[in-house]
């Protein structure tokens, strides 16, 4: 029974660094860069969402909505201050590090308004989830929420994606942009979609790892950001369904970690399962192969 | 051995594509030999298979009486085969000077200690190192601009480090992946006169890719016409480039 | 080809002499008083960084790749050094030769981790390196958090889990106790013997720069392909270069390690958060660029301390200023203002495409 519980608790937990990552691989996937101020976002999402419920005593669904809403119009902002000026640098790592500083802005502005100390997040779900063979095996109702939400979310997208004139403007923005741009493609608007989309499920993500980590503080966003991070090079950076496995793998590996080698130990096995995994992948799992042709 | 290069029956396939099939070529020493055919006929992949950046899977590829078959490029380039590439590639943020110094690389060393002491053999091998780089320099009329970025160089001079940088290597056999792509009648008519040059002062044998009819029948002793991966036409220049076969290839039915 | 020769020097001789001038100084304050003991404290710190800085250049500017482990190799010289001087606190009494040796252990210990880490990773390119290099960076953070070592009259003894499991004898005495790390190893670090690391690291990178080696190195960098085809060896260079910038964090380590009384492992000093900082030294001060590493080590360290008056805003404006400056120094738009309003050069060849 206790395999079950750690199964379903992993895919709880994976199904959060899905929904992070998909918005790191899609980044990616569109501005070739890593955006590493995405798990901050989440932080921000989170606090949002603390506020209009704590604070302003708003029901669940709007306190979320308000949260989503803050967090693509925070993500519109980051990548049209810091990232857009940058897109055409002679390296890539300008904008990295610039994604850097923004991680840290993000994380010292939390730190004024709301203080180091951790605040407590009340729960966002208040179904009570499951109890199956005679209460022996109970399923929290924070991690089926985050379970479907995650799904849905990943069908959502994939059908925008194949099916809509913007989420095949980012497929073509993606395989060559300066071709996209070639053809009338917004290159612009499409990469200010995708950070819009990335930012808004970050918001979401955010409010779904609180309700089932309850605390709270400036630093909340940076582990898991760096998981999923981790999470979208698994299972092949740029590819939809690869985050959304690869986040489901993390978070299962991590919690049988946790649960049957060593607590302290969980990170460091998934990170040597990523490098594993690279080492035979060197795209991740769903990657494509790219070979430059001499 | 009077073949400089012997390639016996190569070929290579990518999936279903049969890339190149059943190529033969001799080179003898100091030829000068043209490779031509239509877009896609798989020239270049014959310079990839002779440089060791593709393995063939079939056939043999003898240089100087030594088998290269299946060596890596690197292997390849210290047996004596260097290269130009189609698309420039240069050392962009190094001098032309250092392009050419790395071209040196594996003839002239000194070790990692030697160089972080700067112990005596250091100075000596740089000091032969760059004689010899500005004295190629300045073979390709590249002397004055010995300590420029190669990324801001003009074009055409590109073009003449990269053959410089090649020759570097002291290769054996020097192939040039279209040399004259890009470059006005008058730079072509000047490039000619360089690849001349270089074949009688270097004592160098020359396999290269061209599409511009007149450098090939200019320079070129001996033609091997490419298509869809087979060899059409090969033997002397004027033979070939009157063969009614070459000519249906080239302007179609 | 004279006159390049000596352009090259000159600028050499220049880096090394704002290090030395900077330390002059530095000694000439500490020594009148002008400094707070905060600042002084600082110093070994930022032999520290300049050290880390300098190193990772050589593998994200000269070679071309991006490492996001750094700390990880700087965390192994700390360990493997402190341990040493730990264990050999009452043996070896002067503190000169016990550095000196904890030195070396470091250096090549972290040399070592370099290399074999090297090996598997070095095949991949661009950012799945970076992220392979910080896994490798987190796992060793991770381990050095749950050992611990102990000793006592029957020798070592070992164990991942806790000091109870270490199963001592009562004359047994911890030396890395976990999460709390190693406790009390000699403090044998100086500003002046930072100073002295420091100058060596810069001897060997800009000696080794400008060598064959060098070259070689910065051709892979240029054109990979290319490289190869004059007969470049990629991989040996890669490693060499992946192993010579470990072993500098691991002496980097090694004078961190050896300036405090309470050496632990977490997410600020040997974590992900080191590597990155390590990294926006390098950027800001110029890929490639090892004088402007040392400048910017120096003005990012100095900066928040010197923001100290602004206590809590500190930090903010640090990251503001981190990222005004990486928009001023590399949008394409910025560099198009500045060369129309602040040219001091002349201008470039055009390269013709």
């Amino acid at each position: 029974m206790s395999f079950i519980s750690y199964l379903i608790n992993g895919l709880g937990l994976g199904s959060v660094y899905a929904i992070i990552a998909l918005g790191y691989t899609m980044v990616y996937g569109i501005a070739k860069m890593l955006n590493f101020a995405h798990g901050d976002v989440i932080m921000i999402g989170a606090y949002v969402a603390l506020l209009s419920m704590t604070h302003a005593g708003m029901p669940v669904l709007p306190a979320v909505l308000i949260s989503v809403v803050a967090c693509t119009v925070l993500g519109l902002l980051i990548e049209r201050v810091a990232y857009k000026p940058l897109r055409n640098a002679s390296s890539s790592l300008a904008v990295l590090i610039t994604a850097i500083g923004v991680s840290y802005l993000l994380q010292n502005i939390a730190l004024l308004m709301f203080g180091a100390n951790a605040q407590t997040f009340p729960s966002v779900v208040k179904w009570k989830g499951l109890s199956l063979a005679g209460g022996k095996l109970t399923i929290s109702g924070e991690t089926l929420v985050t379970i479907i939400v995650c799904i849905i979310i990943m069908i959502a997208l994939i059908l925008f994606v194949q099916k809509t004139k913007p989420g095949q403007a980012m497929r073509a923005v993606s395989e060559d942009r300066g071709a996209a741009l070639l053809m009338g493609i917004n290159v612009n608007g499409t990469i200010a979609l995708t950070f819009a989309i990335g930012s808004g499920l970050a918001a979401i993500a955010g409010v779904l790892l609180c309700s089932a980590y309850p605390s709270l503080t400036p630093y909340t966003g940076a582990m898991p950001g760096i998981k999923a991070f981790v999470a979208a090079v698994f299972g092949g950076i740029g590819s939809i369904p690869g985050a959304f496995i690869g986040g489901i793998l993390l978070g299962i590996i991590e919690i049988f970690g946790k649960a049957y080698i060593s607590s302290q130990m969980a990170d460091a096995i998934v990170f040597a399962v990523l490098i594993v995994v690279l080492l035979v992948k060197p795209t991740g799992l769903l990657g494509k192969k790219i070979q430059e042709k001499v | 051995m009077e073949n400089v290069l012997d390639v016996k029956n190569l070929g290579i396939s990518f999936g279903g594509l049969r890339a190149v099939n059943d190529f033969s070529v001799s080179i003898k020493k100091e030829q000068l030999y043209g490779l031509i055919g239509p877009n896609g006929a798989g020239k270049t992949t014959i310079f990839n298979l002779l440089t060791g950046v593709y393995k063939p899977d079939s056939g043999k590829i003898i240089l100087d009486g030594t088998d290269v078959t299946g060596k890596s490029t690197i292997d390849i380039n210290k047996a004596g085969i260097a290269r130009t590439f189609q698309n420039i590639r240069l050392f962009s943020q190094l001098s032309v000077l250092d392009n050419v110094k790395v071209g040196l690389h594996n003839n002239h060393s000194y070790s990692t200690v030697e160089s972080i002491f700067r112990l005596p053999r250091f100075h000596k091998v740089e000091k032969e190192m760059n004689e010899i780089a500005m004295e190629l320099l300045e073979v390709f009329g590249l002397k004055e601009d010995a300590n420029v970025q190669a990324q801001n160089l003009p074009y055409g001079q590109q073009r003449k480090l990269e053959i410089a940088r090649a020759l570097a290597t002291k290769p054996k056999l020097l192939l040039l992946d279209e040399p004259a792509a890009g470059m006005n009648p008058n730079e072509t008519e000047e490039l000619m006169e360089m690849i001349r040059f270089v074949r009688d002062h270097f004592h160098m044998t020359i396999l290269l890719i061209e599409h511009d009819m007149k450098l090939v029948s200019g320079i070129c002793e001996q033609l091997t016409v490419l298509n869809f991966g087979e060899v059409l036409a090969q033997g002397d220049t004027s033979t070939v480039l009157n063969d009614p076969q070459v000519i249906k290839a080239y302007l179609g039915e | 080809m004279l006159k390049k020769l000596s352009k090259q020097k000159i600028s050499d001789i220049i880096t090394y002499g704002i290090v030395l001038v900077a330390f002059i100084v530095m000694q000439i304050l500490i020594n009148a008083g002008q400094i707070s003991s905060l600042f002084e404290g600082l110093m070994v710190p930022l032999c520290t960084y300049i050290i880390l800085a300098i190193s990772l250049n050589l593998v994200v500017g000269v070679l071309g790749e991006l490492s996001l482990g750094h700390a990880g190799f700087m965390c192994v010289g700390a360990f493997t050094s402190a341990f040493f001087s730990k264990c050999m606190q009452d043996t070896i009494t002067n503190s000169i030769v016990r550095f000196l040796i904890a030195l070396l252990i470091g250096i090549v210990v972290a040399a070592i981790f370099g290399l074999l880490i090297g090996i598997p990773v070095l095949r991949l390119n661009g950012d799945y390196l970076a992220i392979v290099t910080l896994a490798f960076g987190e796992i060793i953070k991770n381990i050095v958090n749950v050992l611990f070592i102990g000793k006592d009259s029957k020798g070592f003894h070992f164990s991942t889990k806790d000091v109870m499991a270490l199963n001592m004898e009562p004359d047994g005495k911890v030396i890395v106790n976990g999460p709390q790390g190693i406790t009390g190893a000699p403090k044998d670090a100086t500003f002046f013997i930072g100073f002295i690391l420091v100058l060596i690291t810069l001897f060997i990178i800009l000696n080794l720069i400008h060598s064959r080696d060098g070259r070689a190195i910065m051709a892979i960098r240029d054109n990979r392909i290319a490289a190869e085809s004059i007969g470049i060896n990629i991989t040996k260079y890669k490693l060499m270069t992946f192993t010579i910038s470990a072993a500098m964090a691991g002496a980097a380590g090694v004078l961190y390690g050896h300036n405090l009384s309470n050496l632990t492992a977490n997410t600020n000093n040997f974590g992900y958060n080191m590597s990155i900082n390590i990294l926006v030294f390098v950027v800001l001060g110029g890929i490639g660029n090892i004088r402007g590493s040392i400048i910017s080590a120096v003005v990012l360290t100095l900066l928040p301390e010197l923001l100290r008056g602004l206590s809590d805003y500190r930090m903010l404006i640090y990251a503001i200023v981190l990222i005004v400056m990486m928009l001023f120094n590399w949008a394409p738009k910025a560099i198009e203002w500045r060369e129309k309003y602040l040219s001091f050069k002349k201008n470039k060849k055009e390269a013709v495409k």
